[in-house]
């Protein structure tokens, strides 16, 4: 029995961690082949598995293993674990990464203020999280389709989407390019590749996977990226997408798993080793990476995306995190979790931190630069916001257009009633506020 | 791509035949409550076969991925040419990598369907019978049709086209029978569409593939092998939102859709017989975004309207078409609109001759409006 369940642990280990996963299917297979001609028996059959026939009546265990590890590349000191997986970036790069993780810290700071003021409607921060963003969007090209969910703004930061284009989304003002439909931190860009965000958890994970689909047809050697919270790998569609993208060959998923889905904790969203173990069980390629860790998130998603383009593989990445920050401005998170908890991962393993340390160590990053540099922060922020709040709503003919792509008659109706309407009761509707159409 | 069939000719495009529609014999354990009317066309529209409806469906999807090298066909059970055999010989002439089989989870293929057309590729998803879409119904409604609006038009999803078998079939009981239209109608952003035979399939489905809006083209099951017309063996497209008055007619006005079209026919030939009334029969063809004009001027000459439907009564489309019919038309409504449907229970299996708006319950709700 000990035998036969270190085996199995062994084989288990193998799937999910091997480097060398070119090949692995074929080596399985001359594995279990050569097995089942030792013993001179014939092995299932069955169209459904591939596997040896057992007479020990065993179930096999959640907790076989350890659980998959965490792979880190620095220490929470930012030093260099092993030199060999130092993914040696230029001073440029890696001053860029923390500027524009702190450059999300600050718009954090300024928008959930604003929204505390009644100023924009609702905000998400991101805090605890940058690491992920930066570190994975650093390691993609920038024609990389992006889905996200919604606590994903430091890749469009990374990315380069504007401070204006952050905030004019928030104020839904006519400067948003989404028309001011969506609520605050519902982002999207076609220049920076980034799909537009809904509120509908996981919906975006099947979708990632078609995208992936149409572009290995297009053979355009471009990736598909999807973000997604543990909390979301609950749904039914993290279930279809994952299937799909493995049956279907096709590209990369990133999760964040920072320990809470609004106020449930992991141990009420699932039993098993987090959301990595399920990643081998559908097929995909998985890692588990240390998500304050940004170059560990950026080896990890350099190496996913190889794999995924050159393989037409999908990879699972699951990179832990805590969500240091409330859910949103809805939520009040010292309702379920203490003050202690949240104050040790802020101080103590803070991705922002870590790459600062690290920063300092090489000689490219000092106190003055950091002062110069929140100073500098606030200061476009705040103009940003102030240039955002004074600029007027759209037009508000545009609740009616992008239903379809050409507005329909009885739309066209319903707008032409709600028209002469305003008119005539126009002292009761803030069109002052609204462009003209 | 312009239709080929233009608007104005459609009138003398569709020429009712009832004689043949008896000789073509309906399949199924049970006899059919309908007679099959076929369609015709022109001679001006060039080479025709002898298809079923399943075929036109072939047809049009064999020149969606003929004309366009970017689509592709999938769903459960595609691959080897669909359980009602639609994508027959597809993935032999296009390639696996085009016609291919999805795992078995609904929203997955939904949601994999959006994806594939917000990659810029045309995308035709098949759910295997329109009762099980509604595990779908979450990408179909919050992202599908929400998509372009959402994103202020820097995504879309226009490219996707979802068809589904539907309609009550003889024997299909809870969950091989369902009309779902209603439920989607309540959603801005889709364009839903259900043909009545194979010409209009065709076209329809070419339409609805090339529409720059994602579409659900629901196709009555029972209609895939026993309609059968001469359908063009070119490419063409007819329009959408556009409805077919396919009988003209002063006293009464028959709306519906899909199967129910043959029903109504049928109706208004026994009226005719038995009341010498003459019935105006209109396929509303798209049930969103739907043709008002065509049915306001309609019900403004007849005065009368029944609007008949498989799906159940309490908030089916009818009960959308008669609200905005007596909001338009209320001078000129001599009568109530009677809406003739299922009935509020979930579609049966023994029951089924019970249960169905048959050509009966038509004749009698004609004669209710005509003694109004």
């Amino acid at each position: 029995m000990a035998g036969r369940l270190s085996w199995s642990a062994a084989n288990v280990a193998r799937r999910s961690f091997g480097l060398q996963l070119r090949g692995r299917r074929q080596a399985q297979l001359i594995n279990s082949r050569t097995l089942s001609s030792a013993l001179g028996e014939e092995q299932p059959n069955f169209p459904g598995s591939r596997s040896k026939w057992t007479e020990k009546l065993e179930f096999v265990q959640p907790d076989l293993y350890d659980g998959i590890p965490v792979y880190r590349v620095m220490n929470r000191k930012g030093e260099i674990i092993d030199p060999a997986y130092d993914p040696k970036l230029e001073k440029d790069t890696l001053v860029k990464m923390y500027k524009r993780m702190t450059m999300l810290n600050t718009m954090d700071r300024i928008m959930y203020e604003s929204q505390r003021q009644g100023r924009i409607s609702f905000y998400m921060t991101n805090y605890g999280e940058e690491g992920t963003h930066i570190g994975s969007a650093a390691a993609l090209d920038d024609n990389d389709l992006v889905y996200g969910q919604y606590r994903e703004a430091g890749v469009l930061m990374w990315r380069g989407f504007p401070l204006d284009r952050f905030m004019n989304q928030c104020y839904g003002n006519e400067g948003d390019m989404g028309k001011g439909r969506q609520m605050p931190v519902h982002y999207g860009s076609t220049e920076h590749k980034f799909v537009t965000i809904s509120s509908p958890l996981a919906t975006q994970m099947p979708q990632a996977v078609g995208t992936a689909y149409a572009f290995k047809r297009a053979q355009n050697g471009l990736c598909v990226i999807c973000y997604f919270g543990e909390g979301t790998s609950s749904e039914g569609d993290a279930h279809a997408a994952f299937n799909f993208s493995a049956t279907l060959d096709c590209q990369s998923y990133f999760c964040r798993n920072n320990g809470y889905a609004i106020s449930t904790p992991t141990s009420e969203q699932y039993r098993g080793d987090g959301v990595a173990a399920r990643g081998p069980a559908y097929g995909m390629a998985t890692i588990r990476v240390d998500g304050n860790d940004v170059f560990a998130v950026y080896n990890a998603t350099k190496a996913a995306r190889h794999l995924a383009v050159t393989e037409n593989r999908p990879v699972l990445i699951e990179a832990m995190t805590y969500r240091i920050g409330h859910h949103s401005t809805s939520d009040d998170s010292s309702a379920y979790r203490s003050v202690d908890e949240v104050r040790h991962w802020d101080s103590t393993q803070h991705p922002i931190a870590r790459l600062r340390a690290h920063l300092v160590q090489q000689g490219y990053w000092n106190e003055a630069q950091e002062k110069e540099w929140k100073d500098d922060c606030k200061r476009q922020v705040m103009q940003s916001f102030a240039r955002a709040e004074r600029r007027q709503k759209p037009g508000w003919k545009a609740l009616f257009t992008d239903v379809y792509d050409d507005m329909p008659e009885h739309l066209q109706e319903q707008y032409d009633y709600m028209r002469s309407h305003v008119e005539e009761y126009e002292d009761h509707y803030p069109t002052k506020h609204f462009a003209k159409d | 791509m312009k239709s080929l069939l233009k608007l104005h000719s459609l009138k003398g495009f569709l020429r009712p035949s009832l004689p043949s529609a008896i000789a073509h014999g309906l399949p199924g354990r049970q006899s059919s409550h309908f007679t099959y009317v076929p369609d015709t066309v022109a001679e001006a529209e060039g080479e025709t076969v002898r298809q079923n409806l399943f075929q036109s469906i072939n047809s049009a999807l064999d020149f969606a991925l003929a004309t366009d090298d970017s689509a592709v066909i999938f769903g459960e059970d595609v691959g080897f040419g669909g359980v009602f055999r639609c994508t027959v010989g597809l993935q032999d002439k296009y390639g696996k990598d085009r016609v291919f089989n999805t795992p078995l989870c609904e929203q997955g293929i939904a949601g994999f369907a959006i994806g594939v057309a917000v990659g810029g590729a045309t995308s035709i998803a098949e759910m295997q019978f329109a009762d099980y879409i509604f595990p779908a119904f979450d990408q179909i409604v919050n992202e599908a049709a929400k998509y372009r609006y959402r994103s202020g038009n820097l995504f879309d999803c226009g490219k996707l086209t979802i068809r589904a078998p539907c309609g009550a079939v003889g024997h299909g009981a809870l969950y091989h029978s369902q009309s779902p239209e209603a439920y989607f109608a309540h959603t801005p952003g889709l364009k839903i569409v259900v043909p009545r035979g194979p010409i209009k399939a065709k076209g329809l489905l070419l339409s609805c593939i090339r529409d720059n809006n994602p579409c659900i083209f629901l196709e009555p099951k029972v209609l895939y092998r026993s309609a059968v017309e001469m359908v063009p063996t070119k490419e063409y497209t007819l329009p959408l939102s556009t409805a077919d008055v396919l009988d003209e007619g002063d006293d009464i006005t028959l709306l519906g859709w899909g199967t129910q079209v043959h029903v109504l026919r049928e109706v208004a030939q026994i009226a005719r017989q038995q009341l010498n009334l003459s019935c105006e029969v209109i396929d509303l063809v798209t049930i969103l975004p739907w043709d008002r004009q065509t049915v306001f001027n309609s019900v403004k000459k007849t005065g009368r309207l029944i609007i008949a439907h498989e799906a159940p009564i309490t908030n089916g489309f009818g009960a959308e078409i008669a609200a905005a019919v007596q909001n338009e038309c209320f001078l000129h409504l001599e009568a109530p609109i009677e809406r003739v449907c299922g009935f509020d229970t979930p579609f049966p299996h023994v029951f089924e001759p019970f249960y169905l708006p048959d050509k009966w319950r038509c004749f009698s709700a004609v004669k209710k409006l005509l003694n109004y």
